[in-house]
Protein backbone atom coordinates (compact mmCIF):
# COMPACT_ATOMS: atom_id res chain seq x y z
CA UNK A 1 0.00 0.00 0.00
CA UNK A 2 1.27 3.47 -0.83
CA UNK A 3 0.61 6.39 1.50
CA UNK A 4 0.91 9.88 0.01
CA UNK A 5 2.94 12.13 2.30
CA UNK A 6 3.93 15.24 0.28
CA UNK A 7 5.65 16.83 3.23
CA UNK A 8 8.60 19.19 3.03
CA UNK A 9 11.59 17.58 4.74
CA UNK A 10 12.62 20.86 6.35
CA UNK A 11 9.12 21.66 7.65
CA UNK A 12 10.07 20.89 11.27
CA UNK A 13 12.95 23.38 11.01
CA UNK A 14 10.62 25.94 9.40
CA UNK A 15 8.19 25.65 12.33
CA UNK A 16 10.92 26.28 14.91
CA UNK A 17 12.21 29.16 12.76
CA UNK A 18 8.73 30.69 12.81
CA UNK A 19 8.65 30.44 16.62
CA UNK A 20 12.07 32.12 16.80
CA UNK A 21 10.79 34.94 14.59
CA UNK A 22 7.74 35.42 16.80
CA UNK A 23 9.96 35.61 19.88
CA UNK A 24 12.25 38.16 18.17
CA UNK A 25 9.24 40.20 17.03
CA UNK A 26 7.75 40.21 20.51
CA UNK A 27 11.00 41.76 21.79
CA UNK A 28 11.29 44.13 18.80
CA UNK A 29 14.61 42.61 17.76
CA UNK A 30 15.59 42.62 14.08
CA UNK A 31 17.68 39.56 13.15
CA UNK A 32 20.09 39.18 10.25
CA UNK A 33 21.49 35.81 9.13
CA UNK A 34 25.00 36.48 7.79
CA UNK A 35 26.28 33.80 5.44
CA UNK A 36 29.41 33.37 3.32
CA UNK A 37 32.25 31.01 2.57
CA UNK A 38 35.02 30.90 5.21
CA UNK A 39 37.19 34.01 5.13
CA UNK A 40 34.86 36.25 3.11
CA UNK A 41 34.58 38.72 5.99
CA UNK A 42 31.57 37.92 8.16
CA UNK A 43 33.37 38.72 11.42
CA UNK A 44 34.99 41.83 9.93
CA UNK A 45 31.58 43.08 8.76
CA UNK A 46 30.12 42.49 12.22
CA UNK A 47 33.00 44.41 13.84
CA UNK A 48 32.64 47.27 11.36
CA UNK A 49 28.86 47.39 11.86
CA UNK A 50 29.23 47.46 15.66
CA UNK A 51 31.85 50.23 15.44
CA UNK A 52 29.77 52.41 13.12
CA UNK A 53 26.48 51.96 15.01
CA UNK A 54 27.94 52.41 18.49
CA UNK A 55 25.67 54.68 20.52
CA UNK A 56 22.94 54.51 17.84
CA UNK A 57 21.74 50.91 17.75
CA UNK A 58 22.01 48.29 20.47
CA UNK A 59 23.49 45.15 18.92
CA UNK A 60 23.80 41.53 20.01
CA UNK A 61 25.78 38.85 18.18
CA UNK A 62 25.45 35.08 17.83
CA UNK A 63 28.58 33.40 16.52
CA UNK A 64 28.20 30.06 14.76
CA UNK A 65 31.36 28.05 14.27
CA UNK A 66 32.28 24.40 13.91
CA UNK A 67 34.61 24.83 16.88
CA UNK A 68 36.53 27.45 18.91
CA UNK A 69 35.35 30.75 20.38
CA UNK A 70 37.94 32.92 18.64
CA UNK A 71 35.39 35.10 16.84
CA UNK A 72 33.21 35.46 19.93
CA UNK A 73 36.21 36.66 21.95
CA UNK A 74 37.15 39.21 19.26
CA UNK A 75 33.60 40.55 19.15
CA UNK A 76 33.19 40.44 22.95
CA UNK A 77 35.97 43.05 23.18
CA UNK A 78 33.61 45.52 21.48
CA UNK A 79 31.40 45.43 24.56
CA UNK A 80 28.32 43.89 22.96
CA UNK A 81 26.58 40.71 24.19
CA UNK A 82 27.86 37.74 22.21
CA UNK A 83 26.82 34.09 22.38
CA UNK A 84 28.89 31.34 20.79
CA UNK A 85 27.28 28.29 19.18
CA UNK A 86 29.69 25.47 18.40
CA UNK A 87 28.06 23.08 15.95
CA UNK A 88 30.60 20.33 16.75
CA UNK A 89 31.26 19.46 13.12
CA UNK A 90 27.85 20.55 11.84
CA UNK A 91 28.12 22.60 8.65
CA UNK A 92 25.28 25.08 9.30
CA UNK A 93 23.15 26.61 12.03
CA UNK A 94 19.55 25.43 12.26
CA UNK A 95 16.47 26.90 13.90
CA UNK A 96 16.80 24.66 16.93
CA UNK A 97 20.37 25.81 17.64
CA UNK A 98 19.24 29.41 17.34
CA UNK A 99 16.32 28.74 19.67
CA UNK A 100 18.70 27.46 22.38
CA UNK A 101 21.08 30.37 21.84
CA UNK A 102 18.27 32.94 22.02
CA UNK A 103 17.51 31.95 25.59
CA UNK A 104 20.99 33.26 26.50
CA UNK A 105 20.77 36.53 24.58
CA UNK A 106 19.50 39.57 26.54
CA UNK A 107 16.81 40.30 23.94
CA UNK A 108 15.28 43.11 25.98
CA UNK A 109 18.58 45.03 25.78
CA UNK A 110 19.13 44.87 22.00
CA UNK A 111 17.46 46.03 18.78
CA UNK A 112 19.62 44.27 16.21
CA UNK A 113 20.82 40.66 16.32
CA UNK A 114 23.61 39.72 13.93
CA UNK A 115 23.87 35.95 13.49
CA UNK A 116 27.12 34.73 11.97
CA UNK A 117 26.40 31.40 10.30
CA UNK A 118 29.02 28.70 9.71
CA UNK A 119 31.25 29.57 6.74
CA UNK A 120 29.72 27.54 3.93
CA UNK A 121 27.84 28.41 0.73
CA UNK A 122 25.75 25.23 0.51
CA UNK A 123 24.19 24.00 3.75
CA UNK A 124 23.09 27.26 5.45
CA UNK A 125 20.96 28.12 2.38
CA UNK A 126 18.38 25.47 3.23
CA UNK A 127 17.93 26.13 6.94
CA UNK A 128 15.83 29.11 7.99
CA UNK A 129 16.66 30.35 11.49
CA UNK A 130 13.85 32.82 12.07
CA UNK A 131 15.84 35.77 10.74
CA UNK A 132 14.23 38.81 9.12
CA UNK A 133 16.86 39.14 6.38
CA UNK A 134 19.47 36.88 4.81
CA UNK A 135 22.71 38.64 3.94
CA UNK A 136 25.37 36.95 1.83
CA UNK A 137 28.96 38.17 1.75
CA UNK A 138 30.96 37.23 -1.32
CA UNK A 139 34.52 38.50 -1.64
CA UNK A 140 36.69 39.45 -4.61
CA UNK A 141 39.35 36.71 -4.09
CA UNK A 142 36.64 34.00 -4.28
CA UNK A 143 36.03 34.75 -7.96
CA UNK A 144 32.96 35.90 -9.86
CA UNK A 145 31.65 32.43 -10.74
CA UNK A 146 30.13 31.72 -7.31
CA UNK A 147 26.48 32.47 -8.21
CA UNK A 148 26.63 29.68 -10.80
CA UNK A 149 28.20 27.24 -8.37
CA UNK A 150 25.94 27.97 -5.39
CA UNK A 151 22.73 29.24 -7.00
CA UNK A 152 20.39 28.51 -4.08
CA UNK A 153 22.34 30.74 -1.71
CA UNK A 154 22.37 33.64 -4.19
CA UNK A 155 18.71 33.06 -5.04
CA UNK A 156 17.62 33.37 -1.42
CA UNK A 157 19.75 36.31 -0.24
CA UNK A 158 18.03 39.64 0.48
CA UNK A 159 21.36 41.43 0.09
CA UNK A 160 24.72 40.45 -1.36
CA UNK A 161 27.80 42.33 -0.18
CA UNK A 162 30.84 42.13 -2.47
CA UNK A 163 33.57 42.50 0.15
CA UNK A 164 37.30 43.26 -0.28
CA UNK A 165 36.40 45.53 -3.20
CA UNK A 166 39.75 47.30 -2.60
CA UNK A 167 41.43 44.20 -4.12
CA UNK A 168 39.64 44.67 -7.45
CA UNK A 169 42.68 46.20 -9.24
CA UNK A 170 44.77 43.13 -8.44
CA UNK A 171 42.37 40.27 -9.22
CA UNK A 172 40.15 39.16 -12.08
CA UNK A 173 36.56 39.77 -11.04
CA UNK A 174 33.84 41.16 -13.26
CA UNK A 175 31.46 42.89 -10.83
CA UNK A 176 28.98 43.69 -13.59
CA UNK A 177 28.46 40.12 -14.83
CA UNK A 178 28.54 38.87 -11.23
CA UNK A 179 25.72 41.26 -10.27
CA UNK A 180 23.78 40.54 -13.45
CA UNK A 181 23.87 36.77 -12.80
CA UNK A 182 22.52 37.27 -9.26
CA UNK A 183 19.80 39.71 -10.33
CA UNK A 184 18.76 37.24 -13.03
CA UNK A 185 17.64 34.67 -10.43
CA UNK A 186 16.84 37.04 -7.57
CA UNK A 187 14.55 39.99 -8.30
CA UNK A 188 14.55 41.43 -4.78
CA UNK A 189 18.31 41.40 -4.13
CA UNK A 190 20.29 44.50 -3.15
CA UNK A 191 23.98 44.39 -4.06
CA UNK A 192 26.64 46.49 -2.33
CA UNK A 193 30.36 46.80 -3.03
CA UNK A 194 32.18 47.15 0.25
CA UNK A 195 35.56 46.91 1.92
CA UNK A 196 35.81 46.28 5.64
CA UNK A 197 39.50 47.25 5.34
CA UNK A 198 39.02 50.72 3.80
CA UNK A 199 35.43 51.43 4.84
CA UNK A 200 34.25 51.80 1.24
CA UNK A 201 30.52 51.15 0.83
CA UNK A 202 29.95 50.57 4.56
CA UNK A 203 27.66 53.62 4.83
CA UNK A 204 25.45 52.26 2.02
CA UNK A 205 25.24 48.87 3.77
CA UNK A 206 24.34 50.51 7.09
CA UNK A 207 21.75 52.74 5.53
CA UNK A 208 20.08 49.69 3.88
CA UNK A 209 20.23 47.80 7.19
CA UNK A 210 18.70 50.64 9.20
CA UNK A 211 15.97 51.12 6.58
CA UNK A 212 15.07 47.43 6.79
CA UNK A 213 14.94 47.69 10.59
CA UNK A 214 12.65 50.70 10.51
CA UNK A 215 10.32 49.11 7.93
CA UNK A 216 9.71 45.98 9.95
CA UNK B 1 27.18 17.15 5.31
CA UNK B 2 23.75 18.80 5.71
CA UNK B 3 22.41 15.40 4.59
CA UNK B 4 22.59 14.18 8.20
CA UNK B 5 20.06 16.75 9.44
CA UNK B 6 17.95 16.28 6.34
CA UNK B 7 17.91 12.48 6.70
CA UNK B 8 16.93 12.79 10.35
CA UNK B 9 14.00 15.09 9.50
CA UNK B 10 13.00 12.77 6.65
CA UNK B 11 12.98 9.77 9.02
CA UNK B 12 10.87 11.70 11.56
CA UNK B 13 8.27 12.47 8.89
CA UNK B 14 8.21 8.87 7.63
CA UNK B 15 7.89 7.35 11.10
CA UNK B 16 5.15 9.78 12.10
CA UNK B 17 3.13 8.82 9.02
CA UNK B 18 3.80 5.10 9.55
CA UNK B 19 2.63 5.28 13.15
CA UNK B 20 -0.47 7.24 12.20
CA UNK B 21 -1.38 4.57 9.63
CA UNK B 22 -0.48 1.79 12.09
CA UNK B 23 1.68 -0.07 9.61
CA UNK B 24 4.07 -2.90 10.48
CA UNK B 25 6.88 -1.92 8.21
CA UNK B 26 7.93 0.75 5.74
CA UNK B 27 9.17 -0.97 2.56
CA UNK B 28 10.02 2.02 0.40
CA UNK B 29 10.36 5.80 0.73
CA UNK B 30 9.88 7.95 -2.35
CA UNK B 31 11.78 11.23 -2.17
CA UNK B 32 11.83 14.23 -4.48
CA UNK B 33 15.04 16.27 -4.42
CA UNK B 34 15.74 19.38 -6.46
CA UNK B 35 19.30 19.52 -7.72
CA UNK B 36 19.72 23.10 -6.47
CA UNK B 37 19.48 21.91 -2.85
CA UNK B 38 22.86 20.18 -3.22
CA UNK B 39 21.49 17.14 -1.37
CA UNK B 40 23.38 14.00 -2.42
CA UNK B 41 21.35 10.80 -2.58
CA UNK B 42 24.28 8.52 -1.66
CA UNK B 43 24.86 10.53 1.52
CA UNK B 44 21.17 10.34 2.48
CA UNK B 45 21.32 6.56 1.96
CA UNK B 46 24.46 6.33 4.10
CA UNK B 47 22.93 8.23 7.04
CA UNK B 48 19.54 6.53 6.60
CA UNK B 49 21.07 3.09 7.15
CA UNK B 50 21.99 3.88 10.72
CA UNK B 51 19.36 6.51 11.63
CA UNK B 52 16.59 4.03 10.71
CA UNK B 53 18.10 1.11 12.63
CA UNK B 54 15.61 -0.43 15.05
CA UNK B 55 12.66 1.57 13.64
CA UNK B 56 9.73 0.66 11.37
CA UNK B 57 11.72 2.08 8.48
CA UNK B 58 14.80 -0.09 8.93
CA UNK B 59 15.79 -1.69 5.63
CA UNK B 60 13.38 0.44 3.59
CA UNK B 61 14.46 1.15 0.02
CA UNK B 62 15.01 4.81 -0.81
CA UNK B 63 13.93 6.07 -4.19
CA UNK B 64 15.17 9.46 -5.36
CA UNK B 65 13.54 11.54 -8.06
CA UNK B 66 16.11 14.24 -8.82
CA UNK B 67 14.62 17.43 -10.29
CA UNK B 68 16.90 19.48 -12.57
CA UNK B 69 16.59 23.27 -12.24
CA UNK B 70 14.10 24.88 -14.59
CA UNK B 71 13.44 28.56 -15.16
CA UNK B 72 10.79 30.74 -16.75
CA UNK B 73 11.95 33.78 -18.68
CA UNK B 74 10.29 36.94 -17.36
CA UNK B 75 10.60 38.56 -20.81
CA UNK B 76 9.15 35.91 -23.17
CA UNK B 77 7.51 33.63 -20.58
CA UNK B 78 9.09 30.45 -22.02
CA UNK B 79 10.24 27.53 -19.84
CA UNK B 80 13.71 26.02 -20.15
CA UNK B 81 16.35 23.97 -18.30
CA UNK B 82 18.75 26.19 -16.38
CA UNK B 83 22.26 25.45 -17.67
CA UNK B 84 25.19 25.37 -15.30
CA UNK B 85 27.13 28.45 -16.39
CA UNK B 86 24.73 30.24 -18.68
CA UNK B 87 21.70 31.92 -17.19
CA UNK B 88 20.23 33.47 -20.31
CA UNK B 89 16.97 32.50 -21.97
CA UNK B 90 17.73 30.29 -25.02
CA UNK B 91 14.71 31.77 -26.83
CA UNK B 92 15.08 35.53 -26.44
CA UNK B 93 18.42 36.03 -24.66
CA UNK B 94 16.70 37.60 -21.65
CA UNK B 95 18.36 37.20 -18.27
CA UNK B 96 15.61 37.88 -15.78
CA UNK B 97 14.51 34.42 -14.72
CA UNK B 98 12.07 32.90 -12.31
CA UNK B 99 13.22 29.56 -10.93
CA UNK B 100 10.28 27.18 -11.16
CA UNK B 101 11.92 23.82 -10.36
CA UNK B 102 15.04 22.50 -8.69
CA UNK B 103 14.45 23.61 -5.08
CA UNK B 104 12.22 20.65 -4.08
CA UNK B 105 12.99 18.63 -0.97
CA UNK B 106 10.07 16.50 0.15
CA UNK B 107 8.76 13.04 0.97
CA UNK B 108 6.41 12.14 -1.87
CA UNK B 109 5.02 8.89 -0.44
CA UNK B 110 5.85 5.78 1.53
CA UNK B 111 5.10 2.18 0.57
CA UNK B 112 4.08 0.15 3.59
CA UNK B 113 3.13 -3.35 4.67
Amino acid sequence: MEIKVLKDILSANEQIAERNRQLLDSKSVFAVNLMSSPGAGKTSLILETIKMLKGKTRIGVIEGDVSSSLDAETIGKEGVPVIQINTGGGCHLDANMLSSALSNVPLQDIELLLIENVGNLICPAGFALGEHKKVLISSIPEGDDKPFKYPLMFHKADAVLINKIDLLPYLKFDTQSFSQAIRGINEKVEIFQISCATGQGIQEWLSWLLTQMSRR
Amino acid sequence: MHEFAITQSMCDIVLEQAKKARVKKVGKINLVIGEMTGVVGDCVQFYFDFISRGTLAEGAALSFVMVPPKARCRDCDKLFDLKEFDWTCPYCGGNSLQIVAGKELFVESIEVE
